[in-house]
């Protein structure tokens, strides 16, 4: 009998055996890297669709363990600390985002969502060289609505005696809105809140893509081709199988890795400048994290401490462990290809900055090290939101180079708005498109981690 | 991993529900109702983990257990109590009503349910000033209040009427406060900003957080006495956030039961906050044998 319902129409059987996880034949948009940033965005599109399943949206992840993504990486801070008005307002409504996190992620049934949020602020330190910076960037970032507030050296070793205060001359410290939190809690949040909306995971590789070709002529006489996707080719792992998914719009969410994907449109490969051979300027950069144990450290009140020289380090659990880290120099950046810790690294580099800021740093044991990819914008080190020229459906928002955890919540808002609204409605970062790379006039951040 | 869930529960299902739920299944076309049976099979195994989960203290008692299972049928009802939680919040966000609107460049960065809240202590802040606002306040939260160079503690009785006297002292300034088993949440302290506090009670409070902590820093030179015992949702990563109240000289932070481990964390801060006196009752501080002997 049951061979029999079978072969009626309308049955599940079919001759032909089909992979049951190939994603969706047909899309509205795919959101190529299911990192934070991507179901962020996700969310957002969900949140703001005016019709229930108005969009139908997929995100692609190629490793569901995670073990090379960003998000998961991250030493979690969150800071509103910046130089451009663009990253203070960002942080800010990201904050604002987490102060209400069960609001707008909260799934009924399920337990509420913890961050773990430490509210234990930065401090910035700086010497006579860069204070003029630190003063000119604490007038702006209170102006953008940030708490912060400016100690002197004196105050600075009232508030914290653990610190060596003789070089500095000038510390900044965050009152309210900044410290730092679990980066996989938020993300499965938004994973499971996207997912409760009707998004579509799909695991797979994204191979390639079929487009259409536009030649056209620029006013200065070149010619261009301008790409329209149609669709996405979804690789499943471990297998030749792919689907392509026809879709109208394609997120580059993808971190450190969105270069592959120009490179796969073959966008960027013409002369230098030139408009075809304007490259998306994001490659991965590796940075190491330690984890140090140190019984006489600072306690509960210590910040995360961004020293002048680069160094960084907070506090981690109650048991006086601590991570730190820091940006190497231009030229001796560590090899990409793998995520292994170099632990001359600290010896060499960290090591005597920490002991010189905290004495009691100078007897420590690291116990642990790990290695993440930062989505390094090597034109200016700030986001990349907004549409390429010569794509005209691939919406960007990669480049964070180390803020895009911290800043997911609202860069997610403003690419749904942007994509569903056609324009920027609560933060206008029409600054942080692409324009800035097309006119070469960087948009630098002076106060990188 | 969703697919091998996705299967585990399409069994489960047809187990537990009987043909309706197969039939569907067996019907519809491979792909198409991934979406919505995603959804549903989310909310089932989320539900279910709920149930069995072993953070529960007791299990959910029948009413619950009712609503889940309609919950997990009918879209209706998943629905209805989505819009019922919803307007508590609402509600919520409506008690603790900002009384300052917030300057143009700063709505970009605030909820559209906090905007919604804004003004409504408004007409109060126009007409007597700040300080008569923030009294009002705290009157309608049923909380009490004390002003500088004073005595008297001006309260609202049980059935939450109370004596107009304090509208005629608009140069007052706020001294003590006590809001002490109320619905105060982080935007309602902001009503509180600009009065030199020297005692602040949140004892018992359901709504204050850690993010309410990390507000009490206006306070920082003045706030001498703080009590936030039994309050369920405070973590060790607000109590971090005490860290700019250097003039604290007491602190009660009893029976806190989010807090893993509270005598190491009352250590910690008696550390952080060197003049400060740190009361912390209704723990079990008595040391564990670890292994075995």
């Amino acid at each position: 009998m049951d061979k029999v319902a079978d072969a009626l129409p309308g049955s599940q059987w079919s001759p032909f055996e089909m992979n049951p996880n190939l994603p969706p034949e047909r899309a509205d948009i795919v959101i190529i890297g299911g990192g934070v940033i991507g179901w962020s965005i996700a969310y957002w599109l969900k949140k703001k669709e005016r019709v229930r399943d108005g969009v139908k949206v997929i995100v692609v992840e190629k490793d569901p363990t995670y073990s090379q993504a960003s998000t998961v990486l991250s030493a979690g801070g969150i800071r509103q600390q910046f130089s451009l008005t663009e990253n203070i307002q960002l942080s800010l409504a990201s904050a604002d985002f987490m102060r209400n996190i069960n609001e707008h992620l909260g799934v009924l049934n399920q337990e509420p969502v913890d961050l773990q949020f430490n509210h234990s602020g930065y401090l910035f330190v700086a010497n006579e060289s860069v204070a003029h910076i630190m003063e000119e960037n604490y007038s702006t970032q209170r102006f953008a609505g940030a708490k912060v507030s400016l100690l002197s050296p004196v105050q600075l070793k009232e508030k914290f005696p653990w610190i060596n205060t003789e070089d500095v001359a000038l510390a900044s410290y965050g009152l309210e809105n900044e410290g730092w939190f679990d980066p996989w809690t938020l993300l499965n949040a938004f994973r499971q809140k996207a997912i409760s909306m009707g998004v579509i995971q799909s695991i797979g590789e994204v191979t390639g893509f079929n487009c259409t070709l536009n030649r056209m002529d620029t006013v200065d006489g070149e010619t261009v081709d301008v790409k329209r996707i149609k669709h996405v080719n979804v690789r499943m792992p471990n297998s030749r199988e792919y689907q392509p998914v026809e879709c109208a719009i394609v997120v580059n969410a993808a971190g450190a890795f969105s270069a592959k994907l120009v490179d796969m449109m073959g966008i960027g490969t013409g002369p230098k400048d030139t408009l075809s051979g304007m490259a998306l300027p994001v490659e991965p950069r590796k940075r190491f994290i330690y984890v140090f144990n140190c019984p006489d450290g600072p306690g509960l009140d210590c910040p995360f401490l961004v020293d002048y020289s680069g160094i960084y380090f907070r506090r981690e659990g109650l048991g006086g462990n601590y991570i730190t880290g820091t940006s190497p120099e231009e030229d001796a950046e560590p090899d990409v290809s793998n995520l292994d810790v170099d632990h001359e690294f600290f010896q060499e580099k960290i090591w005597p900055s920490l002991a010189h800021r905290v004495p009691a740093f100078e007897s420590l044991k690291v116990t642990s090290a790990w290695a993440g990819y930062y989505d390094y914008n090597t034109f200016d080190q700030n986001a990349i939101l907004g549409i390429h020229p010569l794509a005209q459906n691939m919406f960007f928002a990669t480049g964070f180079s180390g803020h895009g955890l911290q800043q997911s919540p609202a860069a997610g808002r403003a690419v749904a708005e942007l994509i569903l609204d056609g324009s920027y409605q609560t933060l206008d970062l029409k600054g942080l498109g692409f324009q800035r790379i097309m006119a070469k006039e960087p948009l630098l951040e002076k106060n990188i981690v | 991993m969703w697919n091998c869930l996705i299967v585990l529960v399409e069994r489960a299902m047809f187990v537990l529900y009987g043909s309706r739920f197969a039939f569907r299944v067996n019907m519809a076309a491979p792909l198409v109702p991934l979406q919505r049976f995603c959804k549903l099979a989310s909310l089932h195994v989320c539900g279910r983990r709920r149930l069995w989960s072993s953070s529960v203290a007791t299990p959910p008692s029948l009413y619950k257990r009712l609503l889940l299972a309609l919950t997990q049928r009918f879209y209706d009802v998943e629905i209805l109590l989505n819009w019922r939680s919803q307007l508590k919040s609402q509600a919520l966000q409506k008690k603790n009503a900002s009384l300052t609107p917030l300057e143009h460049e700063h709505l970009n960065t605030v909820s559209h349910t906090d905007r919604a809240s804004l003004g409504y202590y408004h007409y109060t802040q126009e007409h007597y000033g700040d300080n008569v606002a923030s009294a009002y306040f705290i009157l309608n939260m049923h909380g009490s209040f004390r002003y500088a160079g004073q005595s008297e503690w001006f309260r609202s009785d049980s059935s939450g009427k109370f004596s107009w006297d304090f509208v005629n002292q608009k140069d007052s300034l706020l001294e003590e406060v006590d809001l002490g088993h109320t619905v105060i949440n982080q935007m309602g302290l902001g009503n509180l900003v600009g009065n030199p506090l020297r005692t602040l009670s949140l004892r018992g409070c359901h709504e204050v957080d850690d993010w309410a902590l990390a507000r009490l820093h206006v306070f920082q030179d003045t706030l001498e006495e703080l009590d936030i015992s039994c309050c369920p949702h405070i973590t060790i990563g607000g109590l971090a956030a005490l860290r700019n109240l250097k003039g604290l000289h007491r602190l009660n932070v009893s029976s806190l039961p989010r807090l893993g481990s509270p005598g190491l964390v009352i250590i910690m801060l008696e550390e952080m906050l060197p003049l400060c006196q740190v009361t912390a009752k209704g723990y079990d501080l008595s040391l564990t044998q670890l292994g075995g002997n």
